[in-house]
């Protein structure tokens, strides 16, 4: 039963979030509403972490799963994808890695300089 | 047979979690990248359908219990966001500074070849959000004035490629950072790459986790500003 009221409550949010995309002038989806209201929810203490948790972390858990329906359907789309074949294919290839290695070098070196800040402010402190 | 599976609701979902299991038991067993769960799982399914000649729309009707859980499951993301709050908190600068410049990198990167290769609005449209979670990729995608589903296809094969690009990326780029790596994973290829970042490590997946809801929501409020600079 637990489980149960644990997914409820993801629906609601789910819910709030299809009625917000839809009264909302804004081409924000309905999932990206209950996740930032969950948010705020888990925050705030209006939802508590227990009331959600394992239930939200089985879904998210799942993810590749879901998915698979989908990436069928890709097979139905194949020619489609032809005739755009080569944006594509660079869109999926080069641009992913270069999407990943900017995103990553750009947080390690501002986590690194942080970091450096932090530790010669504690040294700062010691002496 | 065709008349049992177009009457059956329930074979399809069973069909998804065997193929799935099985890209699973596979991918443990060889360890390989390109062993993914879900691209092995997908081409499973894609064989069995085309070998007994199953309609696509019936395989899709009866696993649609499986992708209703999607929205719930996007949502849930709200979960490893609070849980690594903390974490968050300590490096919140470098985190947005990373996935800012790699949702910029991405719409960049589609902008300009939308101009060099001389491509209509609606594709370019459709392969703006190519980088987040399809849920919300193939609304954005929509909303802009895309081809949801092919943006879908796009966003999955983006996934797939992310993670089986993903260490060779790290090694490549020197990004030894758990943080980082997770970030860098998530940017670039969502919930597909934040399934190979959770095989990782504890701290790549739910960084990986994060980058998934925090790039999806910055893609969805700065793709409609980059649509408007397409030609």
């Amino acid at each position: 039963m637990k489980y149960i009221f644990q997914f409820c409550r993801i629906l609601a949010f789910c819910c709030l979030g299809e009625l917000l995309a839809k009264l909302l002038p804004l081409p924000i989806p309905a999932s990206v509403y209950g996740l930032i209201l969950l948010v705020i929810a888990l925050k705030t203490g209006v939802v508590k972490l227990e009331q959600v948790k394992e239930t939200g972390l089985f879904l998210t858990g799942i993810f590749p799963l879901l998915f698979i329906p989908a990436a069928v359907g890709t097979m139905e789309l194949v020619e489609e994808l032809g005739k755009m074949w080569l944006p594509c294919l660079l869109a999926i290839i080069p641009v992913t890695a270069l999407v990943m290695a900017v995103s990553g070098i750009v947080t390690q070196k501002v986590a690194r300089k942080n970091t450096a800040k932090i530790s010669a402010k504690e040294a700062g402190c010691r002496d | 047979m065709i008349d049992f599976l177009h009457s059956s609701a329930v074979w399809g979902v069973l069909l998804t979690i065997g193929a799935f299991a099985l890209g699973t038991w596979l991918n443990r067993k060889t360890g390989k990248a390109w062993c993914n769960p879900l691209l092995l799982g997908s081409i499973f399914v894609i064989v069995l359908l085309s070998a007994l000649d199953i309609p696509y729309a019936d395989y899709k009707a009866s696993a649609s219990p499986v992708s209703y859980l999607l929205l719930p499951a996007t949502v849930s993301l709200a979960i490893p966001l609070y849980e690594k709050w903390e974490l968050l908190q300590k490096n919140v600068v470098a985190i947005l500074a990373g996935i800012l410049s790699g949702v910029l990198t991405s719409l960049g990167s589609i902008m300009a070849m939308a101009w060099i290769l001389k491509m209509e609005h609606i594709q370019a449209a459709t392969l703006m959000p190519k980088s987040v979670t399809t849920a919300i990729g193939m609304d954005v995608a929509a909303a802009l004035g895309g081809m949801a589903p092919l943006a879908g296809a796009v966003i999955i094969l983006t996934g797939i490629v992310g993670s089986l690009i993903a260490e060779s990326v790290c090694r490549i780029c020197h990004i030894q950072d758990k943080m980082s790596k997770g970030i860098a994973i998530g940017t670039a290829a969502h919930a597909i790459g934040t399934s190979k970042a959770l095989q990782m490590g504890e701290i790549e997946g739910a960084m990986s986790g994060l980058a998934i809801a925090v790039s999806g929501i910055l893609t969805a409020f700065l793709a409609p500003v980059a649509a408007t600079f397409l030609p």
